[in-house]
């Protein structure tokens, strides 16, 4: 029955830091090339070299934010399946094909079970699912549950592939039911947040927000400069030393 | 939402369908012998023909007797469910009709109820989605059965009823028109609660350079000028002229009336196409957000 577990033993998911995303798209990559090759159809590309389109189980958005005061930032944003408590991917699913474990809360396809309607795709607010146009049933993120678990992998593998691939630590994997584990630890200190909260989905995964930027903002502006003001700012009011010497020596000239 | 014509035929098609068999259930004196018969085969013919295309939808069509497994959790297997039953029950009461002359009314009954069910579940795999707001409403299930039960009365023979229906299902459009416009920002998913990003978010790149099932399939646009003109087409066609022509006095021969009720029919089926294809195209998830769309119609 694809209704979901009442409580599960664990959460395993994913604690995403927007502050150090650099928006590299090597977890997009990582996640491609692992997924591709063991567990499950392989993810699809249709006419790669051309309007290149194909199967992703994780993208990486790039959104600028605009803030009522300082500088625009631009903001990597990967997205991935959050692995919901109250994931309505799970309960739509006429097949039963669509399932979350209660053992690790993980919310994974049965793909001999899928019939391709995409109803779940439909049901799920964030895009975490698509339907691989080769295989024509639906693909998610599995949280790698055939490397976390591998004892064949190193133990330093054992971990998502996006996880141990990203070269700015911008992604960690844990127990988010555990309130001593790291990941909960790190989302307690960095007020982690849930995305579309609204949408009563209960996400597991969760993102830290973009830290203040200190040294790199701009002075306070009045909003007539002009656009290159920021780079004309004085750095300095009253030059001092050396050259705050030479530049009244000249200016006496 | 992208109109997949497949769905829009279906859901179309078999509603008529299912709504003829509900009107044969009910009925008193229902038809018999080779009227009987040809009553039961178009509703046959529409609701399977409904059901047929919705099937063609599916990309592993091999799974799709699994689909009978999940009716305590999942609407669209309970539509599975429904379908079959009111198939098989008004298919054995057909068969007293037809073959035997024998009217047996309770199963009628319980034919006609399951036939409103298979609509009603139907209805209820758009009404139940909370990521598409338009959808996610008390005017969707009302729409459906209303232009189930219009097209049915009017396939049975009832004028009368279908043109009253007709405008009832008119006024259930515009209702959900309405609604919908504001469904978005009631539900209240904008691009900031999305991304949890301060004030000023805009899409600065997308993942990729091409499409992707996500926006094919979820993040379909619609001109508003022609989405303006598509509805008042609809509306007309849907509505309010069939029910002028099934309500006008016109005293007119068997054969004309007839004509007319005809007429009536295609231009009804015609509107609820053109209604039904709306429905989806006008149909903003919320995932449109993440790539930039639907941002006139989020809570400021």
């Amino acid at each position: 029955m694809t209704a979901l577990p009442a409580s599960t033993n664990k959460k395993l998911g994913l604690v995403i830091d927007l502050d150090t995303c650099v928006g590299c798209h090597a977890c997009v990559t990582a996640c491609k090339g692992w997924n591709t090759q063991n567990y499950g159809a392989p993810l699809s590309d249709q006419d790669p070299y051309g309007d290149a389109s194909g199967t992703f189980l994780n993208r990486i958005h790039s959104y600028q934010v605009e803030p009522d005061q300082g500088l625009a930032q631009t903001i990597h944003f990967p997205k991935s399946c959050l692995h919901c408590d109250d994931a309505p991917c799970v309960t739509v699913c006429p097949t039963g094909a669509s399932y979350k474990r209660e053992e690790d809360g993980i919310v994974l396809v049965n793909e001999d079970a899928c019939m391709g309607c995409g109803l779940c795709a439909w049901a799920c607010p964030y895009g975490a699912r698509e339907v691989d146009e080769a295989a024509g049933i639906m693909k998610k993120c599995t949280l790698c549950v055939d490397r976390i678990y591998n004892e064949n992998l190193p133990e330093e593998d054992r971990v998502p592939a996006c996880v141990r691939t990203c070269p700015a630590g911008a992604r960690h994997f844990g127990d988010l039911a555990d309130p001593d584990s790291d990941v909960s630890r790190l989302v307690q200190a960095r007020g982690g947040v849930d995305l579309m909260p609204e949408q009563e989905t209960k996400p597991v995964n969760k993102y830290l927000p973009p830290r203040e930027k200190d040294t790199l903002q701009a002075p306070e502006m009045s909003g007539e400069e002009d656009v290159l003001a920021p780079f004309l700012a004085p750095v300095a009011e009253e030059p001092k030393g050396f050259l705050g010497w030479l530049d009244r020596t000249l200016e006496k000239l | 939402m992208h109109p997949a014509p497949s769905v829009i035929i279906f859901s179309t098609l078999s509603g008529a369908g299912f709504g003829l068999l509900f009107f044969l259930g009910l009925d008193p004196d229902p038809p018999r012998g080779w009227v009987g018969f040809t009553f039961f085969a178009i509703a046959y013919a529409l609701a399977c023909g409904g059901l047929f295309s919705a099937f063609f939808h599916l990309k592993n069509k091999k799974n799709a007797w699994k689909s009978y497994s999940q009716w305590r959790t999942s609407w669209l297997s309970r539509e599975a469910w429904a379908a079959v039953l009111a198939l098989v029950v008004m298919g054995v009461f057909a068969a007293g009709l037809v073959f035997r002359d024998t009217h047996f009314a309770p199963l009628g009954w319980v034919g006609a109820l399951l036939s409103l069910a298979t609509v009603f579940t139907t209805s209820m795999i758009y009404a139940q989605l909370r990521a598409v707001p338009r959808w996610n409403q008390a005017a969707t299930p009302a729409m459906f059965l209303a232009y189930a039960l219009a097209g049915g009365a009017l396939l049975s023979g009832r004028e009368t009823w279908s043109g009253w229906l007709f405008l009832l299902a008119g006024a259930i459009t515009l209702w959900h028109w309405w609604k919908g416009d504001r469904r978005f920002a009631e539900v209240g998913t904008t691009i900031r609660s999305a991304t949890r990003l301060n004030s000023g978010v805009t899409l600065f790149e997308a993942p990729h350079t091409g499409d992707n099932y996500l926006t094919r399939e979820m993040v379909f646009r619609i001109a508003r000028k022609h989405a303006v003109k598509l509805r008042v087409i609809g509306l007309l066609a849907a509505s309010l002229v069939p029910a002028i022509l099934v309500l006008a006095p016109f005293d007119l021969g068997f054969a004309a009336k007839h004509a007319l009720a005809g007429l009536a029919l295609l231009i009804h089926l015609g509107g609820v196409f053109v209604t039904r294809w709306l429905f989806f195209a006008e149909a903003e998830h919320v995932v449109g957000l993440y790539y930039g769309a639907h941002l006139d119609r989020q809570a400021a």
